[in-house]
């Protein structure tokens, strides 16, 4: 299932694009001074919403939970006329059949995680199998997690590999590949990360878990989308782009917005290309547009909890 | 100390600071707002001119907009949970403590409180009243809650009880013609009660409104549970009134078109507003726990027991 068949076009992982840690930090604070004001903060806003993947991902999680949720991803506000669901909703394995019976219709996908998130420290076979049950179930979309302990000796063939069985067992479902960027240490081995996935066969590829506390910063982000930029000019394949975790306010979400725009186009400014893994940004987003239509600051006791 | 009052603030700090007439340039303090525990500038950029009665120019002050008020509900909202869950002993300490560092800056607020047009005498009167209001609200944080609590009789088999509990976030308006004790009574009484607050200060009597922050910064009392904002009432309380994330609105004004707008705008989360336009923060009306239980909402618990009065046995 790997796209790239010719062996010259894939390059010496070692030798990936070293980054400019310091120019990476002035341009994604440039992205921060944009004001992004009344309608256009809308259009951006309604733009956010379909590009959320409503997530929940605890030890805890219920059917009933899981419902509430995906009651969420389609209602997300009633008393806003023409508001877009969200692109997915993203869940364990276990709730995979649950979550597709719920969304029939909608339009809204379900993603789950797999390959023994979010450690991925578990034999190849039970993460092949793990994917393979999150699909059989009817999973749309695979959210897998990279072996951070093999990158990290520089076993880059491995996670290599996995990378591409797995995007083998995904079938029909489109592959995220979340390289957890917060345990690689530099944007440097970010970078490097990156590639790997795009050549082994990602759709996307996702910053982070959500399970660890450095989660989606800009600089990651930016990081990634440049890599992503790279690959599209070398190969002519576009690669999709999910920061999770961390990005809970309505503003934050615009500037990433604006990022995705200057860096890689109006293309990628859809949910086929780019979306956001989080729980709460979604009421952050929400309660900014009834802020825009009614001029009151809005209070989480009056949206849905999810 | 009394006789440079009319003179300009900057001989006054030369005297407070038992330094002659020298060519030395006074480090003079930059006074900004107080939010979540820090102190930043208006992010408006913008800023008006506080004068003394002679029309001297005492500081220039923050002019906050409806932005800053919304980040100080912001903070408010995410410490007013934090703070009530605290043991209502340890609020009283805290509030204790507030007491003791006003105490201890007590010639500071004196002298702002001159330079903005009181009599000496007025002056240290207001910072003593404002000390003991202090220590007044400190006593009855662990007390109020036995107080205004009560056991309900009901005509079931049920053990019924209602018990006050803290609103959640206060917003203030407070009075324009006092610089400190119209604030402090307005603050402690809803902070003893386990709510956050956010205050706007008097507009002409600003000067101790932001040093009373610099006490409270320096006091235990977590970030965010007291934030203060100078500015203007006519550009603000339209914005402050309409805010869905705010419980309850204190007016201690004095107009009464503004009062109006803000009992309109409240009805749309239903916030109560309490009107303290009225009240005389100088005198004894000025302290009761009447002003704590203004911001509790009362929780009742039915709770299901025998009847044991109608089934005892007969044989």
């Amino acid at each position: 299932m790997i796209r790239i068949k010719s062996k010259d076009l894939l390059p010496d992982f070692k030798f990936s694009p070293a980054v400019d840690q310091v120019g990476i930090e002035e341009r994604t604070a440039r992205f921060q001074t944009r004001s992004i004001k009344s309608e256009t903060k809308v259009v951006g806003l309604k733009k956010v919403l379909n590009m959320i993947d409503l997530t929940t991902l605890e030890g805890k999680d219920t059917p009933g939970k899981v419902k509430q949720m995906c009651y969420k991803a389609q209602h997300l506000h009633d008393s806003i006329p023409d508001l877009p669901s969200t692109a997915a909703v993203c869940v364990y394995p276990s709730m995979v059949s649950l979550a597709k019976a719920e969304l029939i219709g909608s339009g809204v996908k379900v993603a789950s995680v797999s390959t023994a998130f979010p450690s991925g420290q578990a034999p190849m076979e039970v993460k092949i199998g793990d994917t393979k049950f999150a699909v059989d179930q009817g999973a749309d979309e695979i959210d897998m997690v990279i072996s951070r302990g093999r990158f990290h000796t520089g076993d880059y063939n491995f996670v290599f590999d996995e990378i591409a069985a797995i995007k083998e067992a995904c079938g029909k479902a489109r592959l995220k590949v979340i390289l957890e960027t917060g345990e690689l240490g530099t944007l440097d081995k970010v970078r490097r990360a990156s590639d790997i996935a795009m050549y082994a066969g990602a759709d996307f590829i996702k910053t982070s878990t959500g399970k660890i506390s450095v989660a989606a910063t800009m600089p990651v982000t930016l990081v990634m989308l440049e890599a992503i930029k790279d690959y599209y000019y070398k190969t002519g394949i576009m690669i999709g782009m999910k920061p999770a975790g961390g990005i809970s306010k309505a503003k934050l979400a615009l500037h990433y917005l604006v990022m995705v725009r200057e860096t890689l186009g109006d293309a990628w400014l859809t949910n086929e290309w780019f979306r956001f893994g989080a729980s709460s940004l979604a009421n952050d987003v929400l309660m900014q547009l009834v802020k825009q239509e009614t001029g009151a600051y809005q209070s989480a006791d009056y949206f849905s909890i999810d | 100390m009394a006789k440079t009052v009319t003179k300009k603030n900057v001989k006054v700090l030369e005297n407070i600071n038992g330094v002659a007439k020298t060519n030395r340039l006074l480090v003079l303090k930059t006074y900004k707002i107080y939010i979540g525990g820090k102190f930043p500038r208006t992010e408006s950029g913008r800023y008006y001119e506080l004068k003394d009665s002679s029309g001297n120019l005492l500081a220039n002050m923050c002019l906050s907009s409806r932005k800053d008020y919304r980040n100080a509900v912001v903070a408010a909202r995410g410490a007013s949970g934090p703070w009530a869950e605290r043991a209502a002993f340890n609020r009283s300490q805290i509030l204790y403590r507030i007491g003791e560092m006003l105490e201890g800056r007590r010639a500071q607020f004196v002298d702002e409180l001159m330079q903005m047009g009181s009599s000496k005498l007025s002056a240290e009167q207001e910072v003593d009243l404002s000390i003991d209001r202090l220590i007044y609200y400190a006593g009855w944080c662990d007390k109020y809650t036995q107080i205004f609590s009560s056991i309900n009789p009901v005509a079931s088999a049920h053990f019924n009880f209602s018990v006050p509990e803290a609103t959640g976030v206060v917003a203030a308006i407070t009075s324009e013609s006092t610089g400190l004790l119209g604030l402090v009574s307005i603050i402690a009484p809803v902070i003893a009660g386990g709510n956050s607050i956010i205050a706007l200060a008097s507009e002409t009597h600003a000067l101790c409104a932001i040093s009373f922050a610099e006490v409270i910064n320096s006091s235990d009392v977590p970030g965010g549970v007291v934030n203060i904002i100078t500015g203007k009432e006519d550009e603000l309380h339209k914005h402050m009134s309409t805010h869905m994330d705010v419980n309850s609105f204190i007016y201690a004004g004095s107009n009464a078109e503004h009062l109006k707008t803000i009992q309109v705008n409240a009805a749309d989360n239903v916030k109560r507003i309490l009107d303290y336009s009225k009240v005389e923060w100088n005198s004894e009306e000025g302290q009761s726990p009447y002003f704590i239980s203004d911001h509790q909402e009362t929780k009742t618990t039915w709770h299901p027991i025998e009847n044991i009065g109608g089934s005892s046995s007969k044989y």
